[in-house]
C-alpha cells in the first residue's frame, strides 16, 4: 500500500500543480468595470491608429505603426507573406488581443472601452481554418443568436454558397455535423463558416484568408454575391490570392509586421516593391492588366 | 492494463469477434514452432509453483515445534528445540529458492518466446505494408494501421508473456492448495469452501451494476473530452460569437452526467474490497475457532491451523489472477485478431516474372481506351484516349475534389485502369515491374517529404550512387546550393526527423534538387505553394523549370496562368474528365475551362 502511495501521491500533486496553474491565471481581457456605450450614429467604423502588438514576453514587435481605416460600404484587403502579421491584425479587430500600442476604434470608440460582447456583436468573424461545432448544419449557421429566423439562416446560407450542398444531403439544414466538422469536405467547412458570421447580420465582416480553401469558380461566385448582399457594409479581407482583392477599396500591404504599401491595385502596382512582387508571382502581365480593368 | 480511472475494477474489456479461430491460428501459426520452450515453461512454472505451496506446511511444522516446545517447558520438560525449528525453516528456505530458481527459469524462456513472436508478427506486418494495394490505405486511416503494428501488437507480446505464464501459475496454485488444505483437515475445507460461492455471488452482483456505471462513465468522459478538444480547437469562434456561455452551459450538463455515473461506479467498485475483506474475516474466523476444536480433540496440530489460514488466504490469489487473466486473453486475441486479418488483407497483383529494359524509355505516354473508377460500379473516368509524346507538357486543372490526382494515381501504378491500358513508349505499364515502372518517374509534391539524416543523404535518396558533384550540380538547378552553404555543416548538415529546421519552401527546394539528381523520364508535379513566400515561390517556379526541361510532364495546376503553355490540358470535375484540349482550344470551347479561368478575374462589385 505504502509504495503504490509512494508513486500515486508526487504524480497527484504534480498534476495539482498544473491544474492550479490554469486554474490561478487570470483572464488578460477583462471589460473595464465602467464600460461605455457605442454611438449608433456611427456604424462600421474600423480606425488602426498607430497600432503595434507584441504576445506577452515576446521581445520584438509581430505589428508595428499600423494605421489605417476601414469604412463602410467598402472592402479593405491585407496581403502580404506568410509571417508578416496578416491574421494578427485581424485578430485584434474583435479583441482577440489587446494591442500594445496606439489605439484600435470600432465606430468611433476604443475597444478596450466597450464590453466584449456588445463588440462580437458587430463583427462577422471568419477564421483561416472553416472551424465548425459538432450539432447540426442549422445549429452552425445559428450558432451565433440561436433565436435568428429560418430565413435568416436560410439566407446567409444562399450567399455563402452553401445551399446547393445542403440541400443535395438528405436532411438538409437538420444535416448531423460531426466532432470538429470531420464529414463536411474543407471547401464546405469554409462556407458554412462564412454563413456562420453572415447570420448575425454584421456591421464588419473579417474574411481572414477564408478563400484558400474553395476553388477559383465558388471563390468568385461567392464575392459577386457578398458584393451585392453586403452593400454599405465593412468588410476586411486577408488574401493570399492577388485576385481575390484586384478590386477593394483600399489594401495594405504587410511585410514584417509593417505597412509598406496602401492604396488601390494600380496605385501599389507602381509605388509598392512588395506587392508588385507578389502580383507577378501570380499572375502574367497581360492578366494584370487584363484583371485591373 | 489500468483504465483512464484507476484499476480495471469490472470495466469492460475488449473481446474478439472470434476468440476460437483466432486462438487456433495464433497457436498454429506462431505458437507451434515454440513446442519445446513452451513445454519447459509449463514444466517450470508447475515445479515453482509445487515448491511455493509447500511452503505454509513446512511452516506450521515448524510453529508446532515451537508450540510443543513451549508447552513441553510449561509441564516441565526440555523446552523448544531449536535445532529442529532451525532445520526446518532452512528447509523451507531451500524451497523457496528452488521455486524462484523455477520461476526464473520459466520466465526467461517465456519472455524470450514472446519477443521472438512479436519480432516475427512484426516483420511480417512490414512486409505486408509493401504488398497492400494503395485501395487498402485509403480505405483505412493512419491511425488505424498504426495502431495495429504499435498498440496490438504490444498488447500481444505483453499479455502473452503474462497471461501464459501466469494461468499455468494460478491453476497450479488452485488445484496445489485445494491438496494441501484437504491434506489438513477435510471439515475446514469444507467450511473455507462454502465461503467461495458467497463471494463470487456478491462481485457478480457489483460487477454488474457497476459495468453499467463503467459503461457510462466511459461514454460520458468521452462526451466531454471531445466537448473540450471542440471548444478548445474553436476557441476564437466561441469568442468571436459570443458563444462562451452556451458553451460553459453544454460542458457542465455533460460533466454533471459524468459526476453521476463516475461517483456511482467508483462507489460499487470501492464497495467490493471492504465486503470482501468483511467475507473473508468471517471465514477467517470461522476456520480457525473450528481449527481450535480439533487441534484440541487432538486431530490437528497448532502448525496446521496456521498452514490451513496461509492456504485460505492465498487461494483468493489465484482466483482473481484467473478472472484478470482471462480479461487479458481476450485482450491478446482480439489484437491477434486484428493482426491477422490486417496479414490476411488481399494483396497487389503480383509483379510481372520479366521486366521490360527501362534505361532506353523515352517518356511517350499514351492513354488508350481507359476506363477507371475507384468503385467498381461507379466509373469516374470513362473512355479517355490521349497521346503524349515525350517533353510535353500536361496540365491537370479542375476545381478542388476534382479527382486530379487520379491520374496521378494510375500512371504510378497506385491502382490499375479497370479497362483499356496505359502504354509507355508502346509498353503496358502493367507489363513493367513496379519498382521499375516508379523510377521513371520523379514526383515534387505539395507535401514534401525529407528524412532525418544529413542534406546529401536526401538529395541522394532517389539515387543512392550519386557522386557529390552530381548532387552539387543537382542542388545548384535547383536554386538551393546558396541555402544550404549557409548552412553550418553545409551538405552535411543533419535534418531532424520534421525537418522542422528548414522552412516549408527549402524542403520543396531540396525535393526538387532529388529529382533532378535522380534523373527521370517523366516527371509528376504538385505546384501548390500556397504556404510559401513570393520569393522563394518565384525560385521554386525557376527550378520546376530548369527541371521540366526534356522531361514529359504531368502538372496538377492551381494556377491556371501557369500552364498556359502546355501540350495538353485536361480539365476535371467530380472524378471526370470533362474537357481536353489546349488553353486556346480549351478558351475557344467557351465551356468548363473557360468558365473556370475568366473566374478567375472576375470582378468584385465590393461598395
Amino acid at each position: 500500500m505504502i509504495s503504490i502511495i509512494s508513486i500515486m501521491l508526487p504524480r497527484a500533486s504534480v498534476s495539482a500543480r498544473r491544474i492550479n496553474e490554469v486554474l490561478e491565471t487570470e483572464a488578460s481581457i477583462k471589460d473595464k468595470e465602467e464600460t461605455k456605450k457605442f454611438v449608433e450614429d456611427k456604424k462600421g467604423y474600423v480606425e488602426f491608429k498607430n497600432v503595434s502588438f507584441r504576445y506577452p514576453d515576446a521581445d520584438t514587435e509581430i505589428l508595428e505603426d499600423i494605421d489605417f481605416t476601414a469604412k463602410p460600404g467598402e472592402t479593405t484587403a491585407i496581403i502580404g507573406s506568410t509571417g508578416s502579421g496578416k491574421s494578427t491584425v485581424v485578430n485584434l479587430i474583435p479583441r482577440f488581443y489587446d494591442v500594445t500600442g496606439g489605439e484600435l476604434l470600432i465606430d468611433g470608440v476604443n475597444v478596450k472601452d466597450v464590453p466584449q460582447k456588445e463588440l462580437r456583436k458587430r463583427i462577422g468573424f471568419v477564421p483561416q481554418k472553416g472551424v465548425l461545432f459538432s450539432g447540426t448544419i442549422e445549429s452552425n449557421i445559428k450558432y451565433g443568436d440561436a433565436s435568428m429566423s429560418d430565413e435568416q439562416m436560410k439566407k446567409a446560407a444562399e450567399i455563402a454558397q452553401a445551399t446547393d450542398f445542403i440541400e443535395r444531403k438528405e436532411k438538409q439544414f437538420k444535416s448531423e455535423i460531426a466532432q470538429g466538422g470531420n464529414n463536411v469536405s474543407g471547401g464546405q467547412k469554409q462556407r458554412l463558416s462564412i454563413a456562420r458570421a453572415l447570420a448575425i447580420d454584421p456591421e464588419i465582416i473579417v474574411f481572414d484568408d477564408s478563400f484558400s480553401a474553395l476553388d477559383f469558380k465558388t471563390d468568385s461566385k461567392l464575392r459577386e454575391e457578398l458584393a451585392k448582399q453586403t452593400k454599405g457594409k465593412t468588410i476586411i479581407i486577408v488574401a493570399q490570392r492577388i485576385s481575390t482583392i484586384l478590386n477593394a477599396d483600399q489594401i495594405i500591404v504587410l511585410n514584417e509586421g509593417k505597412m509598406v504599401g496602401k492604396g488601390t491595385h494600380e496605385e501599389l502596382l507602381k509605388n509598392c516593391e512588395e506587392y508588385r512582387e507578389i502580383a507577378e508571382s501570380q499572375l502574367s502581365k497581360e492578366e494584370l492588366e487584363g484583371g485591373a480593368n | 492494463m489500468p483504465g483512464p480511472m484507476g484499476k480495471n475494477n469490472g470495466a469492460p474489456a475488449q473481446k474478439p469477434k472470434n476468440f476460437k479461430k483466432t486462438t487456433k491460428k495464433l497457436i498454429k501459426n506462431y505458437l507451434s514452432k515454440y513446442k519445446f520452450a513452451i513445454f519447459v515453461v509449463i514444466i517450470f512454472a508447475i515445479g515453482s509453483t509445487i515448491f511455493n505451496i509447500v511452503g505454509p506446511k513446512i511452516l506450521g511444522n515448524a510453529t508446532t515445534e515451537i508450540f510443543n516446545g513451549i508447552v513441553g517447558k510449561l509441564s516441565g520438560g526440555t523446552g523448544i528445540d531449536f535445532g529442529k525449528v532451525a532445520s526446518i525453516l532452512f528447509t523451507l528456505l531451500g524451497f523457496y529458492i528452488v521455486s524462484a530458481i523455477f520461476s526464473l527459469i520459466q520466465g526467461f524462456t517465456m519472455t524470450s518466446v514472446a519477443q521472438k513472436l512479436t519480432y516475427k508478427i512484426r516483420n511480417d506486418i512490414a512486409a505486408k505494408l509493401n504488398k497492400l494495394p494503395m485501395k487498402y490505405f485509403d480505405k483505412k486511416t493512419n491511425g488505424e494501421v498504426l495502431s495495429i503494428i504499435t498498440n496490438d501488437i504490444d498488447t500481444l507480446s505483453q499479455n502473452l508473456n503474462q497471461s501464459i505464464t501466469e494461468i499455468i501459475t494460478a491453476v497450479c496454485t488452485i488445484i496445489g492448495i485445494i491438496i494441501m488444505m484437504l491434506s489438513i483437515s477435510v471439515t475446514m475445507t469444507i467450511i473455507s469452501f462454502v465461503i467461495l460461492p458467497i463471494s463470487a455471488i456478491i462481485v457478480k452482483i457489483i460487477v454488474g451494476k457497476s459495468q453499467k456505471y463503467f459503461q457510462r462513465q466511459q461514454e460520458y468522459l468521452g462526451h466531454v473530452n471531445g466537448q473540450v478538444e471542440e471548444i478548445y480547437g474553436g476557441h476564437t469562434i466561441v469568442k468571436a460569437f459570443n458563444g462562451e456561455e452556451a458553451a460553459i452551459e453544454n460542458f457542465t450538463k455533460a460533466n454533471n452526467e459524468l459526476y453521476k455515473s463516475g461517483w456511482k461506479s467508483q462507489f460499487l467498485s470501492g464497495l467490493m474490497h471492504p465486503l470482501m475483506n468483511f467475507i473473508g474475516n468471517v471465514g477467517y474466523v470461522a476456520v480457525s475457532v473450528v481449527g481450535g476444536y480439533l487441534a484440541i480433540q487432538g486431530k490437528i496440530t497448532v502448525g496446521n491451523i496456521q498452514s490451513f489460514i496461509q492456504y485460505n488466504k492465498r487461494f483468493t490469489q489465484p482466483i482473481t489472477q484467473v478472472a484478470q487473466v482471462s480479461g487479458m486473453l481476450q485482450a491478446m486475441v482480439a489484437a491477434a485478431e486484428r493482426v491477422f486479418e490486417f496479414l490476411e488483407e488481399e494483396e497487389e497483383v503480383k509483379d510481372p516474372e520479366t521486366s521490360i529494359d527501362t534505361s532506353t524509355i523515352k517518356g511517350n505516354v499514351e492513354f488508350k481506351d481507359v476506363e477507371f473508377g475507384y468503385d467498381e460500379d461507379k466509373i469516374i473516368i470513362n473512355d479517355f484516349n490521349a497521346k503524349v509524346k515525350e517533353g510535353q507538357k500536361i496540365a491537370i486543372v479542375g476545381p478542388t475534389g476534382a479527382g486530379k490526382t487520379t491520374m496521378v494515381k494510375l500512371l504510378m501504378r497506385f491502382y490499375d485502369v479497370n479497362s483499356g491500358a496505359i502504354l509507355v513508349d508502346g509498353h503496358n505499364i502493367k507489363d513493367f515491374k513496379r519498382a521499375d515502372l516508379r523510377k521513371m518517374f520523379g514526383m515534387v509534391l505539395q507535401d514534401t517529404w525529407l528524412f532525418g539524416g544529413t542534406v546529401k543523404d536526401n538529395i541522394r535518396y532517389g539515387r543512392p550512387d550519386a557522386t557529390d558533384t552530381e548532387v552539387i550540380e543537382a542542388a545548384k538547378a535547383a536554386h538551393v546550393h546558396h541555402f544550404i552553404k549557409t548552412l553550418p555543416n553545409g551538405y552535411n548538415s543533419v535534418l531532424n526527423e520534421e525537418s522542422s529546421n528548414v522552412s516549408a519552401g527549402q524542403k520543396q527546394l531540396l525535393t526538387i534538387a532529388r529529382v533532378i539528381l535522380a534523373n527521370p523520364k517523366i516527371l509528376i508535379l504538385d505546384e501548390a505553394t500556397s504556404s510559401i513566400d513570393t520569393r522563394t515561390e518565384i525560385q521554386i517556379q525557376s527550378a520546376m523549370d530548369n527541371l521540366m526541361k526534356g522531361r514529359t510532364s504531368f502538372i496538377i495546376a492551381h494556377r491556371l496562368s501557369t500552364i498556359k503553355n502546355a501540350d495538353l490540358i485536361l480539365v476535371m470535375d467530380h472524378g471526370d474528365i470533362v474537357e481536353q484540349g489546349t488553353h486556346e482550344e480549351l478558351l475557344a470551347k467557351q465551356g468548363f475551362y473557360a468558365d473556370l479561368y475568366n473566374s478567375q478575374f472576375d470582378v468584385e462589385e465590393a461598395g
